[in-house]
């Protein structure tokens, strides 16, 4: 059993260094002395330069992996609009030919010409796999999975960032206030209910049948409802805190409800939120993928990881297709692990105990 | 307490005919080529019958009236799409058992692994290597950084070889059951673990945690008496939540494994326009939901005593 208990590291180093202290010798000028009386003493004043985000940017800053997936982000997001630039002309949309040796279906051998010389033709260069020429490969119907790509991780993180910052306003907003006003708790009870239980299947098809189906219809369709699970949440975290001590002093003291939001409410909240905030932009990218296999996503001339993964799906079954799967899975799984990772830490750096060493 | 239940409940039913309302509205908003398979062949005046026997020509007062008559005796209508005239109810009766039973089962197994998971890690983070955090750190990540349709798709295809499991699901082999109940379990076990670690790094950094481990009390102790009691509480409100999801299945993976339950049955109905398997549904999973965050309020008050839902001397 000794394998499963867990030594506590902090209690074990301060109960150390007591000993160690302990044992020591001390000089005459280490010891206590009484101080003599000071008349100015009293006038002076005392000033702390700390500040609280200064302070939890310097403790994000100190965790290594949270910086490295910082950079990772930051990275892709450059990468995305500097591709275009890159010396390698491919669209995302462009359908290729290319020239390829012709197969017999049957022997699977080349098809030779009398003089003994693969015949070439020039064909749709569809389910390429990656090399020089196309260097993600080519998908079913002959497009660049390169340029894809990364037109789709732009376009996805743009649907992610855009949902995610509605996300974060009406959620935080709205769950503040369902559960601190208690006389708008049913209000929003019942509108979250009314909300929550419209199926977004069929708010998503009538608003493409509405507006021309794009990205700005994607994105408000999944705004109307995205906003809901984050103001319960949060709604959650007030409900529990609400009627604290200090709280319940803060109203005796006749302190405005505005105030007691933002300086007693939402400080405390700091690390749940932006946990909740790293997570909600790659909910949104995978939400864009559930609307995709029900096939409510973007058309398929606006390249999305949704849709990459989507159309990777189907040729599964094929071994030798896979990467067309594989490549759009890796990049979403990366942007989504940073912001997992980043969040977290973020959540760690907020907390003002974790301020001090 | 009581008073406060009983104002909600009757509120709910305020909620359930306005939800009600919106959905059979919106439903009518969908074009009417999509209630007939073979629209372009169809004479003005067959799809004017079709539509009659639909009842989508009277105003939509009346429809809505209609519709509201039908649910007080008990008779939501028959499905003219998804099975042509079968009762929805018996459709519903016939899927929900099913997915209930793999939903429970797969919800059963993330609690039981998800919470000693969060626990585990949340401890280990006050170890020296906290090796205990970023393993399960890295099984976190993995599955929310995959997209659920990923994963399942990879565990059928490569686990469904071992013996006795799968491809597919047959009801009357209970091997075959396992594949799908881990998939399913595998995205909530993440989930609970991920927040109650949270919760619990946040809690047990606090004052009276210091005070309790300053004053000598066992850190087994500590962290069942006072961190992961409180870091539950969050955690509890989604439990009913979690129990209902189960009753709507899961899409990816009952379609995986062809398992004949209740997933994907609201978005195939609302894609083939059923009107009344939609508005069955919808009632359903909306009374069942506005229920679950009752309950999830109310869970969240008995765990936590501090915590008041009704109206309260200066509360605000």
């Amino acid at each position: 059993m000794a394998l499963f208990r867990f030594k506590d590291s902090k209690t074990q180093d301060l109960s150390e260094s007591l000993a160690r202290e302990t044992k020591r010798q001390f000089s005459q000028e280490e010891l206590f002395q009484f101080a003599a009386y000071d008349p100015n003493a009293g006038e002076r004043g005392g000033y702390s330069d700390y500040s609280y985000w200064r302070s939890t940017l310097r403790a994000f800053r100190k965790n290594r992996v949270a910086m490295f997936f910082l950079c990772v982000i930051l990275a892709t997001l450059l990468f995305t609009f500097l591709e275009p630039l890159l010396p390698y002309d491919r669209e995302p949309n462009t359908i290729y030919y290319s020239e390829q040796v012709q197969m017999n279906l049957f022997t699977r051998q080349p098809i030779l010409d009398e003089a003994g010389n693969p015949v070439v033709k020039v064909a749709l260069a569809k389910d390429m796999r990656p090399g020089s020429e196309f260097w993600f490969g080519t998908n079913a119907i002959g497009q660049d999975l390169w340029s894809q790509i990364w037109s789709g991780t732009r376009n996805s993180l743009f649907i992610g960032f855009a949902v995610a910052c509605v996300d974060a306003l009406l959620g935080i907003l709205m769950g503040v206030l369902w559960g601190y006003v208690r006389k708008l708790d049913f209000f929003f009870t019942e509108l979250y209910n009314v909300f929550d239980n419209v199926p977004q299947t069929l708010v998503a098809i009538i608003i493409s049948y509405i507006l021309r189906p794009g990205m700005g219809t994607m994105i408000f369709a999944m705004c109307l409802t995205s906003w809901l699970a984050t103001a319960r949440f949060v709604r959650n975290q007030v409900v529990i805190i609400r009627d604290r001590d200090y709280n319940l002093a803060s109203r005796c003291l006749g302190t405005p409800t505005r105030r007691i939001i933002t300086k007693n409410l939402l400080p405390y909240l700091v690390s749940i939120i932006t946990m909740r905030m790293a997570l909600a932009i790659p909910a949104a990218i995978n939400n864009e993928v559930f609307l995709t296999y029900i096939s409510l996503g973007v058309p398929l001339e606006t390249p999305t990881l949704g849709n990459l993964v989507e159309a990777g799906r189907k040729v599964m079954s094929e071994p030798l297709l896979r990467y067309q799967l594989f490549i759009p899975v890796i990049v979403l799984a990366l942007i989504t692990i940073s912001f997992y990772i980043i969040g977290n830490a973020f959540a760690d750096a907020a907390d003002p105990k974790n301020h001090v060493n | 307490m009581a008073k406060y239940i009983g104002k909600r409940l009757l509120r709910s039913l305020l909620t359930l005919f306005l939800i009600m309302s919106i959905v059979f509205i919106l439903l009518r908003q969908m074009p009417i080529e999509g209630y007939f398979q073979n629209f372009e062949k169809m004479s003005a005046l067959q799809i004017k019958v079709g539509l009659q026997q639909l009842g989508l020509t009277d105003p939509l007062p009346v429809q809505l009236a209609n519709f509201w008559k039908g649910v007080l005796t008990g008779d939501l209508g028959v499905s003219h799409k998804y099975r042509v005239g079968v009762d929805v109810l018996e459709i519903i009766a016939g899927k929900m058992p099913l997915s209930i039973c793999i939903g429970m089962a797969a919800l059963c197994i993330s609690l039981l692994v998800g919470l000693p998971l969060g626990i585990l890690m949340a401890r280990s983070t006050r170890t020296r290597w906290k090796l205990g955090d970023k393993l399960g750190t890295v099984f976190v990540v993995v599955i929310q950084g995959v997209p659920a349709a990923i994963y399942y798709l990879l565990i059928q295809f490569y686990f469904s070889r071992l013996p006795g499991a799968s491809m597919f699901f047959y009801m009357d082999q209970p091997t075959t059951w396992i594949l799908p109940i881990l998939s399913l379990s595998l995205g909530n076990t993440a989930y609970y673990a991920m927040w109650l670690r949270r919760y619990m790094v946040d809690e047990s950094n606090k004052d009276y945690v210091t005070l309790a481990r300053a004053k000598g009390v066992p850190t087994a102790a500590i962290s069942r008496k006072h961190v992961f009691r409180n870091a539950l509480v969050p955690l509890v409100q989604f439990i009913p939540t979690s129990v209902i999801l189960t009753l709507m299945g899961s899409l990816y993976v009952e379609s995986l494994y062809s398992i004949p339950g209740m997933g994907g049955l609201l978005v195939t109905a609302i894609q083939g326009q059923d009107n009344t398997l939609v508005q069955a549904l919808v009632l359903i999973y909306a009374a069942i939901s506005i229920l679950g965050l009752l309950v999830g309020d109310l869970l969240m008050a008995l765990m936590d005593p501090r915590i008041t839902l009704g109206k309260k001397e200066g509360g605000r």
